[in-house]
């Protein structure tokens, strides 16, 4: 039998043919995939990197939840033009407590990876309310309705469990005090504050003091406040994670 | 007899388009064996041998504890470190004299000018736009930048301070902080003694629905805003107090505008620049800025 007559094997018999389909992507799948689970360069080694607070990780949930990332990307590509406008191009270890990742494809707006600390909270709450008040070309909806709700933090402890069984370093000491840290991270004139931040290094405080309950909104901004803002890259040495 | 063979016995030259079949059939069905176009086979042969070479000469094969480097050694991390050095060289030259020029004599110089205000204008059209305007025009609650109406101050090196550092950013320590109080939220003034300062303070600017003046609204003003605002409401660039009587209002004019600020206090929030932006940024930023119109 020639080996145009073997193939017939898989022309003829549908199931054959997809476990077929299936082997040869998984040889693609392997040599591109799995080198990324064991190469140590894959992902750098740098200061500064921790997992999100519980405020911010609501954010994220939120970013995840209205679909942010398909018109925001989060990956500043090594590229004159891009690190000329965003900054640093992005590492591997500033997405490495991201599950998923929010890198994105899409830019009908501008990369956010390095959005932290760009805006005020007043301006990321007016442009949250209304694009169009404070850029007038904006193409992105509003997200008023963010003000008005109040963030659920019902699953919060549940999500940082399972976070950490995929990785993510929580201590016990970080998932007991989710709910006291997403609180104290919104109100700035919050005693829990310091200990905030001894659990969280940089967090930024928020603003929210004196409102009756933490929104969404607030949870969504104290996430964009975060982006990109780990690293410090004064002291990172570009040369040491040439790849 | 093997099933080629009944293939090859089926071939025949098919008497319409005198093309081959490729011997298949199927309920009466046959297939037409038109060769590929000679041009798509040699593309076709020519993407094979590029996809070779491209694997010995740029880095592709995953390995054990690495992947192979490809011979020209090259890297998009290295290549995009290099380009920016060399845009940094091609600037050189004239970033190089705007950072030892004093920041008073660059808008003395036609040529520094010019420099400065192409890097400040792409630097505020990036970073600064988003809240004051492609412009500088602001909007509610960001002020505008074409005026002689500043907030902290309209000299260069005011400016430059104000970029730095920012106004009401915790993150930096030099941050410009003035902090009016709230005084409705924090009860300092009842509701009524707000409503007559701010007829008082509408009154001042001369706006042309201002209730007339009454003496203890004048009596309030001298009280708890005088001290930052002046007596006259001419303000204090020290303390980041706005000037009430001019024509440029941050937040609005309006009575129940003017009330909400007084309730409430505070002020917006700029972040600073200062490690964000290079120190010849936001020098040329500072010059930018400086001669949008409103510079003294």
């Amino acid at each position: 039998m020639s080996f145009w007559t073997r193939h017939q094997v898989f022309e003829k018999n549908s199931i054959i043919l997809i476990v077929g389909i299936l082997a040869v992507i998984a040889i693609g799948g392997l040599v591109e995939i799995t080198p990324l689970f064991y190469l140590k360069s894959t992902i750098e080694v740098v200061d500064g990197i921790r997992p999100y607070t519980p405020l911010e990780l609501t954010g994220r949930n939120i970013y995840v939840r209205e679909g942010c990332y398909l018109c925001h990307s989060q990956m500043i590509r090594p590229l004159r033009d891009e690190v000329e406008r965003y900054g640093h191009y992005s590492l591997a270890a500033e997405s490495m407590y991201d599950h998923p990742h929010q890198w994105g494809s899409k830019r009908n707006g501008p990369d956010l990876a390095r959005v932290g600390g760009k805006y005020s909270n007043d301006w990321q709450r007016d442009h949250m309310r209304d694009p169009r008040a404070v850029v007038p070309s904006s193409i992105m909806p509003g997200y008023a309705f963010l003000s008005k709700t109040p963030v659920n933090g019902a699953h919060l402890t549940e999500q940082m469990r399972l976070l950490r069984v995929v990785g993510v370093p929580y201590s016990d000491e970080q998932i007991d005090n989710a709910t006291v840290d997403l609180a104290a991270q919104a109100a700035s004139d919050d005693a829990g504050g310091a200990d905030l931040q001894k659990r969280y290094p940089n967090a930024v405080l928020g603003d929210v003091a004196g409102k009756s309950s933490v929104t969404e909104e607030d949870a969504l901004i104290a996430y964009l406040q975060h982006l990109g803002i780990s690293v410090d890259f004064k002291l990172y040495d570009d040369k040491a994670n040439i790849r | 007899m093997s099933v080629d063979n009944l293939h090859d016995s089926k071939i025949r030259i098919d008497e319409h388009s005198g093309t081959p079949t490729t011997g298949h059939e199927w309920d009466g069905i046959e297939e037409l064996n038109t060769p590929l176009p000679r041009w798509w086979v040699w593309t076709f042969y020519a993407t094979v041998i590029w996809s070779l070479a491209y694997c010995v000469v740029y880095p592709a094969w995953p390995l054990l504890h690495g992947a192979t480097e490809g011979v020209l050694g090259w890297h998009s991390r290295a290549a995009v470190v290099q380009d920016i050095a060399d845009l940094q060289a091609t600037r050189a030259p004239i970033l190089a004299k705007i950072k030892d020029a004093p920041l008073d004599s660059i808008e003395q110089n036609p040529e520094l000018l010019a420099a400065a205000r192409t890097v400040g204008r792409v630097a505020f059209l990036n970073n600064c736009a988003a809240c004051h305007g492609a412009g500088a025009q602001g909007a509610k609650g960001y002020p505008n930048l074409n005026t002689d109406a500043w907030i902290w101050g309209g000299k260069l090196a005011d400016i430059k301070t104000t970029i730095e550092h920012g106004v009401r950013w915790d993150a930096d320590k030099q941050t410009r902080v003035s902090s009016m109080p709230a005084f409705g939220r924090d009860g300092i003034l009842t509701p009524a003694q707000v409503s007559d300062v701010a007829d008082y303070v509408r009154t001042m600017a001369d706006l042309p629905d201002a209730i007339a003046p009454e003496t203890k609204g004048e009596k309030l003003f001298n009280e708890n805003c005088a001290a930052c605002h002046g007596v006259n409401g001419e303000g204090n660039r020290e303390v980041g107090a706005p000037n009430l009587f001019d024509a440029v209002w941050l937040y609005g004019s309006d009575k129940a505008v003017v009330v909400n600020r007084v309730n409430q206090g505070g002020g917006g929030v700029m972040p600073a620049w200062k490690g964000r932006l290079d120190d010849t940024t936001i020098k040329a930023l500072t010059v930018y800025v400086h001669s949008l119109g409103g510079g003294q």
